[in-house]
């Protein structure tokens, strides 16, 4: 609270601001963004667990060992980090108020998230192929369900930020837009941090299991 | 038509689906049709689409939707209590050979969608309601945080509500009570539709749910008046905070779990199944994760309505403001550790259970303390018996019964004999009635004032109060005995006739508490039709205490001409007793949110994904999936969602309650 409560230099007590201004647009924004992402949070905290209480129920059916091809997750671990740098220079030429040069930060970012949702179905599609179904066993259900809604969110962050480029290109890096970058940006490295976690709980130690 | 087309048009839906051989359920959409025609054909005779569109449906006023949501509370509560009437009379009935009325397909239905519609659209709606009309005012807000997303919110949460009463005429609802245990919810035991309502209905309500608990959280966290720290906060925003944190904290895990059973039923994973490693006790823990939290998150609001009641009807301040609030985070936090006592005969081992029968007890402490504050705020104070007083008084009673056999429940070895039998269905009744249903009620004959500018009936009232109290203890004491006979829980017939008798005045208490149910809504017609007698034009008939008492009653669209400067707890009792005089004069123009149709149409959007995903009608989730992304986006194109409320306006209000008030005195 930035406005004087005690009273005035009478001693009256001021019960009203007189003279107020309104909360600037997106007030809350960030604050409330901060919340979402921490609900979304314990989505991921949940399927974890699901993944840590399913995990080594095979089913006599495939494991880790048997499916991870770990040189190809470093491959799609390495796109979606550089994504995430890239993501990282769109907001500093953002600062900069350049349109042009964070469109491009913004494309990049995006055509890196593509490659890693490419890979990840390429990834699936060659487990399905070998048998190894979700419905296989409740590992792969909870293993294509964990890695699934992460891939799900990626793509949903892809079509927001093909949004916000429109919106961009129309509008410009107006306050709002600014806003909504940051948001995405916290999106973006959110989904960033769950991967790590995705990799080392299920990838890594999965093939050491 | 061929019936590859007809099955690609309709799914699994034909004509077996709708329950024509149902005499009762045919009976009764006869009575719901034929009210529903009277009623559109009325609002359409009376020209009153536009202004209901234009003024409520597409609203983003927080006290529009907080009505809004008490009323969709009070609709689905005649629902839900229809459904406990039909289980009363099966139940007294069921006796020496006879079947009842109610076969066991239908019965099964009814006491799963009591039990969903009671806690998600009849406790849920009640609590977000009054918590969305009052927060804002509460600490001088001008709305909340994000007006579009609480207007979305409450119409998702309309959409939960209409896919569940859909089941009762379309195909069939869930046969797995109130909480769809798999295996017998998968899609081996129950291939029907009836938990595909379940799970859609309650997955559509709870976007909104989640939504809102983010709103409500930002608003009390951000928009708080001038001079309103923490430690200021009126005790009812602060038991809404810890609410919202535990909606938001709590409702994801429930996301989770329906979506893994979704895949279960949908696509044939095996999170939950006896094969392939699947694990039900997963499901049982997960959802117990969500679902005990959500009992807090009812009833902290209802503890803070009696906390602001208690202490306007006593004249005095709260008692212990500072353990009040540590009490009620100290629950927020407990909730979290409590979960396995819904099923400590699963086999968790001694230890296990052991932790969480003592965490459970020490959830008793922080309630206690509770109620010993309110009974030193009413010590020595002048007690009016006025109607929300009275529902306090009765739900310290009937509570601390509720309480005392919830911590007898704690100890696991009671748990193995009394789990799954009535006495547990008495002591949930005991605190969710005795809780939020009278806080409810409380916070009803509260605030209805504010929010309409006259009283609610006395009388009508008294009678509510009386049918509601002796009906409850004539429903459920029975069913302590019965109980502690070792009567389990959803059965339809009974082989044991001195237990007859027992079922018998549980029936007679559910049609006392039917009584309560129609002298409110007596009492609701009743005081429209006296509102002149009723009226109130101080803003403040209780001589209450906190902000919300300070504007006029109905409040103007932007709450307070003024922002509000607070320096105490009680910030209108401070004003009222240091003479607050009201600005006469200075209006400025009001920045507000703008009302938009978006939030009802996606949330239609999204019901109509959710029926088509029940029924296999692939093309309907699809466009409707496909509708929902372009609305939404389209949705964020639109950058001037404010508008001005001109300081003309504003005077004119200000001014016609000043000669309301001028003509009070």
């Amino acid at each position: 609270m930035t406005v004087a409560v005690q009273s005035t230099q009478s001693g009256e007590p001021v019960f009203y601001l007189a003279d107020e201004h309104p909360h600037p647009e997106g007030y809350s924004t960030s604050l409330g963004f901060w919340i979402y992402l921490m609900s979304d949070c314990l989505i991921f905290a949940i399927l974890f667990a699901t993944f840590g209480v399913l995990g080594g129920n095979y089913a006599a059916g495939p494991a880790p060992k048997d499916l991870f091809d770990l040189n190809l997750v470093a491959v799609n671990t390495s796109m979606l980090l550089l994504s995430s740098i890239t993501y990282g220079f769109a907001m500093l030429t953002m600062q900069q108020n350049k349109v042009a040069q964070t469109q491009v930060w913004l494309a990049i970012t995006g055509l890196f998230g593509l490659a890693f949702i490419g890979i990840e179905l390429t990834e699936f599609a060659h487990m399905i192929h070998e048998g190894a179904t979700p419905q296989r066993s409740a590992f792969l259900s909870a293993f294509f369900t964990l890695v699934g809604t992460h891939g799900l969110h990626v793509s949903c962050g892809l079509i927001w930020l093909v949004t916000l480029m429109v919106q961009v290109q129309k509008f410009g890096l107006i306050e709002a837009n600014r806003r909504r970058l940051m948001c995405l940006s916290m999106f973006w490295h959110f989904l960033d941090v769950v991967w790590i976690g995705v990799f080392t709980f299920v990838y890594l130690l999965g093939v050491l299991r | 038509m061929s019936p590859d087309l007809l099955k690609l048009i309709f799914g699994r839906l034909t004509i077996e689906s709708l329950p024509l051989h149902e005499p009762i359920v045919v009976g009764t959409f006869a009575v719901v049709a034929t009210g529903g025609l009277v009623m559109l054909a009325g609002l359409t005779y009376l020209r009153l689409w536009g202004y209901l569109w234009r003024e409520w449906f597409t609203t983003v006023d927080h006290k529009r939707i907080g009505i809004m949501y008490m009323i969709l509370g009070i609709v689905m509560l005649l629902r839900g209590f229809a459904d406990a009437l039909m289980m009363r009379l099966q139940q007294a009935l069921a006796f020496g050979g006879s079947e009842g009325y109610l076969n066991a397909h239908h019965y099964d239905q009814v006491f799963t969608a009591h039990g969903v519609i009671m806690i998600f659209f009849v406790a849920m709606p009640l609590v977000t309601g009054l918590m969305n009309y009052v927060v804002p005012l509460q600490i001088g807000a001008r709305d909340v945080s994000f007006p579009f997303l609480n207007n979305f919110s409450f119409w998702m949460t309309v959409g939960g509500a209409v896919l569940v009463m859909a089941s009762l005429f379309i195909g069939e609802f869930a046969r797995t009570g109130w909480l769809a245990y798999p295996p017998l919810s998968n899609i081996g035991y129950s291939p029907d539709v009836g938990v595909d309502y379940y799970i859609w209905g309650l997955q559509v309500a709870g976007v909104g749910t989640t939504l809102s608990g983010i709103n409500l959280i930002c608003t009390i966290v951000k928009l708080r008046c001038p001079g309103m720290t923490m430690m200021k906060m009126p005790v009812f925003t602060w038991t809404s905070l810890c609410t919202n944190v535990l909606i938001v904290a709590s409702f994801p895990v429930l996301t989770v779990v329906l979506a893994l059973l979704t895949l279960d039923r949908y696509v044939g994973t095996n999170f939950f199944t006896n094969d392939f490693g699947g694990s039900p006790m997963m499901y049982v823990n997960l959802i117990w994760i969500w679902g005990h939290p959500e009992v807090y998150i009812l009833v902290l609001p209802a503890f803070g309505i009696f906390s602001e009641v208690t202490s306007t009807f006593s004249g005095k301040r709260l008692f212990g403001y500072t353990s009040m609030v540590y009490a009620t985070v100290v629950i927020t936090i407990l909730s979290y550790l409590v979960w396995l006592h819904h099923f400590f005969t699963m086999g968790s081992g001694a230890s296990v259970n052991s932790f969480f029968g003592i965490t459970t007890m020490i959830i008793s402490i922080p309630t206690g303390a509770k109620m010993f504050n309110w009974l030193f705020t009413m010590y020595r104070g002048r007690i009016r018996y006025e109607l929300p007083m009275m529902w306090t008084i009765a739900f310290m009673l009937t509570f601390v019964i509720g309480g005392m056999t919830g911590v007898l429940l704690a100890v696991p070895p009671a748990d193995f004999v009394l789990h799954n039998s009535l006495f547990l269905i008495a002591h949930f009744h005991n605190v969710i009635i005795g809780g939020v249903v009278f806080g409810a009620f409380a916070g009803i004959n509260y605030w209805f004032p504010k929010a309409f500018g006259f009283k609610l009936d006395p009388f009508w009232g008294k009678m509510s109060f009386w049918f509601w109290v002796t009906g409850f203890y004539l429903a459920f004491m029975p069913l302590y005995v019965l109980g502690l006979m070792g009567v389990t829980r959803r059965l339809r017939v009974f082989d044991d006739p001195s237990l007859q008798i027992w079922f018998i005045i549980a029936g007679i208490g559910a049609f006392l508490v039917f009584l309560g149910i129609l002298s409110m809504l007596v009492q609701f017609a009743v005081s429209f039709l006296k509102r002149e007698q009723l009226k109130d034009v101080t803003g403040d008939p209780w001589d209450a205490r906190t902000l919300e008492w300070a504007t006029s009653s109905p409040p103007p669209d932007y709450n307070f001409a003024f922002t509000p400067v607070v320096h105490d707890n009680d910030a209108w009792w401070d004003m009222k007793r240091r003479g607050y005089q009201r600005p006469l004069t200075g209006f400025k123009p009001i920045h507000m949110p703008s009302s938009t149709g978006t939030g009802i149409i996606l949330a239609g959007l999204a019901t109509a994904m959710g029926f088509g995903l029940i029924w296999y009608m692939w093309w309907l989730a699809a466009l409707s999936f496909a509708g929902l992304l372009v609305v939404g986006i389209g949705h964020t194109f639109n950058y001037h969602r404010d508008f001005d409320i001109p300081a003309e306006d504003v005077i004119r209000a200000e001014d016609a309650r000043t000669k309301l008030l001028a003509g009070a005195k």
